[in-house]
């Protein structure tokens, strides 16, 4: 009885841990606290990096360059350029975290784990679900490639779906008159996409990283050789299915350790009674104590 | 079996990693970086839904 209580106060501290990391990366990404009154944003040289997360440049406290962003702005030029930088950073941050840029580091990320806290009916298992979630690479395929390389200087997933961005333009609608009074039609869209994604994320976990993220879907596929990963003990498995019932995102860690899907939020590392998950570089260093 | 696969597993991130890098340096040759930062210096009017 005693060490259950332990395990269920190491599993809080733990959590509270990821929600720290969440938070403070969300502040470093943006931390150009001054832009957030003014409306300006920032113009140093951090804007020359991508960060890991889905964060729009044109949030006023943002520090540096959207990936997503980036990259339709690369592929979309009016002369086709390989945008060798871009997809650069994308595979380097893929090879080293995988989705735990997901977990960790993606400011949305965080913005839907802080609204999925607040009390309300709870459903992550529904039968659209498995179908809904291939749903992010037809997003990263047509919208943040096929269509900007089709059509010149159109970002399509910036301009018609990212929530990042209307937040973006909500902030800047606050505090800049100039775009205050340029907001229209395009900007009643994005709102009410930003909106069913909040309302969304009151019931299902992180409704934009299971269905709509491209980000998500193209650290993905680094999932199982990034250098931070989930590593599977099978000596101390003992098929309980307790990391298969915690996980919000509907994976069975026991078969599958590093899915597409895992955002790396570690419930499953903290869930499983004989310590057969771990997570660290390699899958190996990180576990329960 | 299951020690080489998790060598390959090693030597692909390795890779990956590397390719990265390259991939990066060739583009800050090209000084696409700049055009990184032209974009991200001034407000993305399509992102925050002016169009």
């Amino acid at each position: 009885m005693d060490s259950q209580v332990k395990s269920r106060k190491s599993n809080r501290r733990r959590k509270g841990l990821h929600l720290g990391i969440q938070g403070v990366a969300t502040l470093l990404q943006n931390a150009n606290f001054k832009g957030f009154f003014t409306g300006k944003i920032y113009t140093g040289a951090g804007k020359k990096v991508c960060v890991p997360g889905l964060n729009c440049y044109s949030c006023p406290g943002a520090v540096g360059a959207c990936p997503i962003g980036s990259l339709q702005n690369s592929l979309g030029g009016m002369k086709f350029r390989f945008p060798y930088y871009v997809l650069g950073l994308l595979i380097f941050f893929g090879a080293l975290l995988g989705r735990a840029v997901c977990g960790f580091l993606c400011p949305l990320g965080f913005l839907q784990d802080l609204i999925y806290m607040i009390p309300f009916v709870k459903r992550n298992k529904f039968k659209l679900d498995r179908y809904l979630r291939y749903f992010k690479y037809a997003v990263l395929l047509g919208l943040v490639i096929i269509l900007p390389l089709s059509i010149p200087l159109t970002p399509a997933f910036c301009k018609y779906v990212c929530p990042s961005g209307t937040i973006a333009g909500c902030m800047q609608a606050a505090s800049n008159k100039l775009v205050r009074g340029q907001l229209g039609m395009l900007f009643n869209w994005k709102l009410i996409v930003l909106l069913i994604i909040i309302v969304s994320a009151l019931i299902v976990w992180r409704p934009f990283c299971k269905y709509l993220c491209p980000l998500g879907a193209w650290y993905g596929f680094f999932n199982k050789v990034a250098l931070y990963r989930m590593h599977l003990d099978p000596e101390k498995c003992t098929h309980c299915h307790a990391c298969e019932n915690v996980c919000k995102m509907n994976i069975d860690p026991s078969k599958n350790p590093n899915s597409m899907e895992c955002v790396r939020c570690g419930d499953c590392v903290r869930n499983c009674p004989t310590q057969a998950l771990t997570a660290g570089i390699g899958g190996k260093k990180e576990g329960k104590n | 079996m299951k020690f080489r696969l998790e060598k390959r597993k090693w030597a692909v991130t390795v890779a990956l990693l590397v390719i990265g890098l390259i991939l990066i340096a060739i583009g800050i040759d090209k000084k696409q970086e700049k055009s990184v930062m032209a974009k991200a210096v001034r407000i993305c009017m399509e992102c925050v839904g002016i169009g």
